[in-house]
């Protein structure tokens, strides 16, 4: 069937199964590498996205319920992202297989809340795994993201 | 000179095969070691960099390659920056060298009046004119390294030692940066049916109930008892390989029994039976203490299911794995399907850690054998989550008893280790089989068992050696022969038990005799360098007011100098124990020598802190008849956000002191750590990994 929603301020339109993987149709369909397959169970957060703003495991959702709504890839945030630069700078990671879908669940978390508590973003990222024990760097990229944003909001 | 040449040298002497300066002014560095997540690459970059005057940015690095690039083995045992590092350093200072005097004699001149900036070469305040580029017509790449150059002093480096920023980051943040992103021409996705254990048959197999799960158009090929699914439509042939194990019905299957899961079941398997070092009989007079410790079966648990894409046409192979050994792989593939070696390249792509040998090999040999069958198609397969932890190679389970002979100060006379452990290094080299060969038509004869030798550190039997002053010490190492489970390397292989074992223990002889631990070890630790690692930790983890035993609260230490040749490190930890094992703090100081990219290294020494909770307090693979039952991340947790602790990493400054490889250095003193914080916190001691809710519960009522 036709499905219609919109990617990183895009309008998509695709002929797909509705019970197909959204992850399936962001990878294979509209080449969108960023979210990543882990364990397709909702148990490491590897192929998190943002749908109307929420994060959203992209490996069990199936695509024909996000017709009409808005997903947000990694690809959106285009490299400049402050997220993206506070990892840079902290060398927020190892093997950063985890971090697309990590930074997404920081972008849902720092959009509603511009002043995150550590526990705060510890709250937001416990839901994804991490194998290279790089935690305490992602915390600290969060945080100057978090920082970045304030300074640049109220510059 | 050449007798004390790294092997990366010895094995690979055309200068060719390491260096190319391109025509756009760049340099080509071509490097046997991998990217694992580890920031090796940017770190060997950094020392060409230094010794040839270059600045970083001119220069790639191509790594991991079997047409172009030379064959260092595998990027395993902190190796990179020790063994490749040091290759790279003595062969660009050789090139350097070379060019130098070239040009000394053109502009008949002394080599030492000769400047380098950024390639381009100068006399004095003057240009020549000359750089790198100009000379490389001249100067003869299929020439043997002779490895004899002076390399830089220390004092000189201006990249070395500085905190480069990984070059492989940006773009794994941004979009496509794994080899699971890859797309190539006329790609199909396969997945495959495992066998559940050597010597399973397949008696039947219901394809069309296959067929209609997987909902689409897709073929099944079938090789003996190799099943795969392979079809353009990627949720397609998914579905299908979910689907298949349900449709399917095995004969022959091995049997488990749930013993088998624990370390216990190994004393008095079968096994290979050696005594190392000291061969004196020990001392059986006086007051002789043991106690044994355990770890189970553990998974290397990467983010990422293994992948792997192979193409075959006109009877080349052409793979892209991301296997720690390009070379290795390629001979395995070689083996597996019959081919020349020289008909098949291997290049890597990056993949998500693995620490160690995990399903990235198995995986590549999958798309090989489907793309054999089917050519001039691009065959990509991925395994499923439940195939990663149903298959991958585990880490031995490993029981340690550990017995000494005290003096009248309670102090040790005579020391033995003694180990049980099933092989730690299984490789298609080291005896071990391709998972997907053992399914084949042909499959080859059972592995042999056999261990890395001391000299490389040992496997089963790592760290397995006290470094303390004592008057004997010796090891007894049985390698089980038959292990239930399909074993290979992960993270420094013994260490992390057996550092559990001896760093657990010295505790246990302090509070014997009535010894502070800490003064317990400086007491019978000669090595400078360790000496001043446990004291920088205990300082700053305010051991001296660290309170009674018994509080709920407490604080352990643990040291291990890394195969008892390479990085030393440090690590106390802050635990708070109700339930379960909270660890809040870790302190580390880590002696690596001369540090390439000290960034890296303390990315490294955090992430191998925070494994060894991970592993110490939560992990085991579990068994039950039918095999490993420990499938998804439920069934296997691992350490999350809310779990780590604050960390705080020194690494001690000794740039004259040769690199040390030290990845896997954190990995034994942070479980001994914890291992001895959470007996200072309980007043009674848990020698059994993981420290569980159930082993906290067990400890506090007996």
């Amino acid at each position: 069937m036709s499905i219609d929603f919109i990617v990183n301020g895009n309008q998509i339109t695709i002929q797909a199964r509705e019970t197909t993987p959204l992850l399936d149709v962001l990878r294979n369909e509209l080449d969108l590498k960023g979210a990543r397959y882990g364990c397709g169970l909702e148990q490491c957060g590897s192929c998190m996205v943002l749908v109307d703003g929420e994060p959203v495991y992209a490996c069990s959702r199936e695509v024909g319920t996000v017709a009409g709504r808005r997903i947000s890839t990694i690809e959106g945030l285009g490299g400049t992202h402050p997220l993206q630069q506070a990892f840079l700078e902290e060398q927020a990671g190892q093997c950063a297989y985890c971090l697309s879908g990590i930074i997404m669940s920081a972008k849902a978390l720092l959009d509603s809340n511009q002043a995150p508590t550590r526990a705060d973003i510890v709250a937001a990222l416990d839901k994804h795994l991490c194998r290279c024990g790089a935690h305490p760097r992602i915390l600290r990229a969060v945080e100057k993201a978090a920082a970045a944003l304030r300074e640049g909001a109220t510059r | 000179m050449s007798d004390t040449l790294p092997l990366s040298i010895v094995n690979n002497r055309r200068l060719e095969k390491w260096l190319r300066f391109q025509p756009d002014r760049t340099l080509r560095l071509a490097v046997g070691k991998v990217e694992l997540g580890q920031g090796n690459v940017t770190a060997l970059a950094q020392i060409a960099a230094d010794e040839l005057d270059l600045d970083l940015d001119r220069i790639t690095v191509l790594s991991g390659d079997t047409q172009d690039a030379p064959d260092e083995g595998q990027t395993t045992s902190s190796q990179s920056i020790e063994v490749s590092g040091r290759s790279v350093r003595l062969i660009t200072a050789e090139f350097r060298a070379r060019v130098l005097d070239r040009l000394a004699q053109r502009l008949n001149c002394s080599p030492g009046e000769i400047t380098v900036e950024d390639g381009a070469f100068r006399r004095g305040d003057a240009p020549t004119g000359h750089d790198y580029w100009s000379f490389t017509a001249a100067e003869d790449f299929a020439r043997d390294i002779e490895g004899n150059a002076t390399p830089k002093p220390p004092s000189a480096y201006r990249v070395v030692g500085q905190p480069i920023p990984r070059r492989d980051l940006p773009a794994k943040i941004t979009g496509a940066a794994f080899i699971h992103d890859m797309v190539r021409p006329d790609m199909l996705h396969a997945r495959v049916l495992r066998q559940p254990g050597r010597g399973a048959t397949l008696a039947s197999l219901n394809e069309a109930a296959v067929r209609r799960a997987g909902g689409g158009a897709f073929r099944i090929l079938r090789l003996g008892n190799f099943v795969a699914f392979v079809g353009p439509d990627e949720t397609v042939v998914q579905s299908a390989a979910v689907a298949a194990p349900l449709h399917a019905r095995w004969e022959n299957v091995p049997h488990l029994t749930p013993d088998m899961q624990e370390a216990a079941w190994l004393v008095g398997q079968q096994s290979n039976d050696r005594l190392l070092y000291d061969e004196t009989p020990p001392v059986a007079t006086g007051t002789v203490v043991q106690a044994s410790y355990s770890r189970p079966y553990i998974a290397h648990a990467s983010m990422a299911p293994s992948c792997a894409l192979a193409e075959f046409r006109n009877g080349r192979l052409e793979v892209w794995s991301h296997t720690q050994g390009v070379y290795p792989l390629r001979a395995s593939l070689a083996n597996v399907l019959g081919m020349q070696p020289d008909n098949i390249t291997v290049r890597h792509a990056h993949g998500a850690g693995c620490y160690g040998h995990n399903g990235a090999d198995d995986v590549a040999v999958d798309a090989a054998v489907i793309a054999r069958e089917i050519p001039l198609h691009c065959i990509r397969v991925q395994w499923r989550r439940e195939e990663e932890f149903g298959f991958e190679p585990l880490g031995s389970a490993m029981h340690v008893t550990v017995r000494a002979a005290l003096d009248d100060g309670g102090k040790p006379l005579d020391w033995t280790t003694e180990i049980w452990s099933a092989t730690h290094v299984q490789r298609p080299s080291t005896g071990g089989n391709m998972l997907t060969h053992e399914a084949l038509p042909t499959p080859p004869p059972d592995p042999r068992p056999g261990d890395p030798p001391e000299a490389a550190g040992g496997g089963g039997t790592r760290n397995g050696l006290p470094l303390y002053d004592f008057p004997a010490k010796r090891i007894v190492h049985h390698l089980v022969l038959r292990p239930p489970v399909r074993t290979s390397a992960l993270r420094g292989l013994g260490a992390l038990p057996n550092v559990f074992a001896l760093e657990c223990f010295m505790d246990e002889l302090a509070e014997q005799a009535g010894v502070d631990p800490v003064r317990y070890r400086l007491s019978l630790l000669s090595d400078l360098r360790a000496r001043r690692l446990i004291e920088n930790v205990a300082e700053r983890c305010d051991w001296a007011s660290r309170g009674p035993a018994g509080s709920g609260r407490g604080v352990g230490l643990g040291w291990a100098r890394y195969k008892n040749k390479a990085a030393y490190a440090a690590v106390a930890v802050e635990v708070e124990v109700e339930q379960e094992v909270r660890v809040r703090r870790a302190w580390c100081a880590a002696d690596a020598g001369l540090v390439i990219n000290p960034d890296g290294a303390r990315n490294q020494l955090e992430g191998g802190i925070v494994q060894a909770i991970s592993m110490t307090l939560k992990e085991q693979m579990r068994l039950d008849a039918e095999g490993r039952t420990s499938l998804d991340w439920d069934a296997y947790p691992i350490l999350r956000f809310s779990e780590v602790p604050e960390i705080s990493t020194e690494l001690v400054h000794a740039p004259d002191l040769p690199t040390l490889g030290m990845g896997e250095c954190t990995f034994g003193p942070t479980a001994a750590a914890i291992g001895n914080a959470v007996a200072h916190a309980l007043g009674t001691r848990i020698r059994d990994m993981p420290l569980t809710r159930e082993r906290i519960a067990a400890a506090l009522l007996a």
